[in-house]
């Protein structure tokens, strides 16, 4: 059945079990995102630790989402898979999400592939989410989050 | 041919008898947000565009003779189908546009002799109501915005029907504008009431008719608006094609929306002058071949009887009701009684909730089903806070729907709840 390929089980246990969920405090900028099409919500907070530039640190990223299980997931994968990451990280991570949910297996390859061993294991539930690209409405539901923390480090940066 | 709606006319409709999804039988409970349109439509528009297409109200030719006949003759069947006279249908894009030709033209009245007294400004009013579709409400607060006039609104109570209480218009209220029949919660609004308060502080009404129009037999000037728009591709006719129905003293006083060619009757270097009502309101070359399968629509719609339309489209609407209400977990966003006479006080729209399941991803296991609904805030996004959810899935029929489409409908919503683990789970 086509649905378990795209609601696999580490989906709908992000969704029933969100990692890291919740809004803290002391953030640097938040950041709210909504889905025009289905009012999916997420807020997003993100504070970044020293250093310089892609170097810094994700030090935390805590969120409130509120939507379709894909959105919900998704973001809590990112979340776990990017805390304590490197702003560099979280924007080669963003790609290879995207491409996850959106090639609809026409690139030849894992999107993983291209990224630094560590962090495509860090990645290791994102595959889950392939069969998001089978169903292009979805895709938007699946990038809410991920959106997010991309304009949280635009406007951090 | 006397055609009976439901399942006899899936001949008419050939996608109906397409598959989706490996295989599944399509189930469209999608007519909300556009009707299936029948070879008797397809028919009348490849008959106008293979003999007689031409652009209208130009050229001496015989085609453009034909054209312009065929054009407003549409015109006249469309206006007969809402009990209007010719004179008073224009037609638009879509019944946004039409919305917004009302907003606009009211906005520029100030500067427009003859029709000052329809102006607004700080301190006039516009009341809407919060069920209504983003088409009813965002024109109206651009218009505030414009004007510095300021925007009211009727609420909604718990059970989905406008509080009037909520309200009380006065004399500064200009314009109230409201829908007929709500697209979520199929609520069918007291009509005659909010005309009669209207009147007694001498505002304008406009109503959105789309969720009407195209489900009940509606005579627009005889419910006693001033305006009321309704959209062509959800009964059974072309996208592209909307229709503002306007009281003609009105669109006579009212200035233009849209100007260029077509709608002048002079124009020099310095200044025009306006074509008579309707042509007044419809700049540049129309879309005839849309308004000649709208017609078409209407032909069809009136020889099954729009009487006969609403009867069956409430009889299903009973069985989706009935078939939730046994369902634990699901709760209807909307008057959900039953009876004759609750039935008769909303159309065949049905939005629902399943417990623990996000309105999306039940869309998504019923489309895998074959069965496609409307998932989301539909455009209604105040009214579906009001209601206290983020979503609602969204059944909605037409003449050819039938009871196999609502069984399949609400087994898919069992095999929802089976498939996320929440059979009979409460939030």
């Amino acid at each position: 059945m086509d649905l378990q390929e795209l609601y696999r089980e580490t989906i709908l246990e992000h969704s029933r079990r969100p990692r890291l969920a919740g809004l803290r405090e002391p953030f640097d900028t938040e950041v709210r995102r909504v889905n025009p099409v289905c009012g999916d919500e997420v807020t997003l907070r993100l504070r970044l630790g020293g250093g310089s530039g892609g170097d810094r640190p994700l030090a935390d990223v805590s969120y409130d989402a509120v939507g379709c299980s894909i959105s919900e997931a998704s973001t809590s994968v990112m979340v776990e898979a990017l805390t304590g990451r490197s702003a560099a990280d979280a924007a080669l991570a963003y790609r290879a999400f995207h491409d996850i949910v959106t090639t609809r297996g026409t690139t030849s390859g894992d999107p993983l592939d291209h990224l630094p061993a560590d962090l495509a294991e860090a990645l290791g539930d994102a595959p889950a989410f392939a069969g998001v690209a089978r169903y292009p409405a979805r895709t938007p539901c699946a990038m809410l989050g991920w959106a997010a923390l991309r304009q949280a480090l635009v406007e951090t940066g | 041919m006397n055609r009976v709606p439901g399942p006899d006319l899936v001949d008419d409709f050939p996608v109906l008898a397409r598959t989706v999804r490996d295989g599944k039988r399509l189930v469209y409970l999608d007519s909300g947000a556009t009707s299936q349109r029948p070879l008797q439509v397809l028919d009348a528009e490849r008959r106008f565009v293979t003999t007689s297409n031409a652009a209208v109200h130009r050229g001496a030719h015989q085609l453009a003779e034909e054209a312009t006949e065929a054009y407003e003759g549409a015109r006249a069947t469309i206006a007969a189908f809402v009990g209007a006279r010719p004179d008073e249908v224009v037609l638009t894009k879509n019944a946004t546009e039409g919305i917004n030709l009302i907003a606009y033209s009211l906005g520029n009245a100030a500067t427009t002799p003859g029709a000052e007294h329809l102006a607004l400004g700080p301190g006039d009013e516009v009341v809407v109501t919060e069920m209504e579709h983003h088409a009813n409400l965002v024109p109206w607060q651009e218009l505030c915005r414009r004007t510095g006039a300021t925007l009211r609104w009727y609420g909604v109570t718990d059970d989905g029907r406008l509080d009037l209480d909520s309200v009380e218009l006065s004399e500064r209220t200009k314009v109230l504008a409201f829908v007929h029949t709500s697209n979520v919660l199929g609520t069918i609004n007291p009509v005659t009431e909010l005309v009669a308060r209207a009147r007694a502080v001498g505002a304008l009404v406009v109503l959105d008719a789309c969720q009407s129009v195209p489900h009940l037999p509606v005579d627009l000037p005889a419910l006693g608006a001033d305006v009321a728009v309704f959209s062509g591709h959800k009964m059974l006719g072309p996208t592209g094609i909307g229709v503002l129905w306007a009281r003609s003293e009105l669109l006579e006083q009212l200035p233009p929306f849209l100007t260029g060619g077509s709608m002048i009757a002079t124009v020099t270097m310095e200044a025009s002058t306006w074509a008579p009502v309707p042509q007044k309101f419809e700049a540049g070359v129309p879309m005839v071949s849309q308004a000649v399968g709208l017609a078409a629509a209407c032909d069809y719609l009136t020889e099954i009887g729009m009487d006969v339309v609403a009867a069956h489209e409430r009889a299903l609407t009973r069985r989706i009701l009935t078939g939730l209400a046994d369902l634990p977990g699901v709760r209807v966003v909307g008057p959900n009684g039953t009876t004759t006479p609750a039935l008769a006080e909303r159309g065949g729209t049905v939005a629902f909730v399943v417990d623990g399941v996000h309105a999306h991803d039940v869309g998504q296991v019923l489309d895998d089903e074959g069965i496609a609904v409307r998932v989301g805030h539909h455009c209604a996004w105040p009214l579906h806070r009001r209601m206290g959810v983020q979503a609602t899935v969204r059944a909605s029929t037409h003449v050819y729907s039938t009871e196999a489409d609502v069984d399949a409908l609400l087994q898919a919503v069992r095999t929802t709840q089976r498939f996320f683990g929440v059979v009979g789970v409460s939030a």
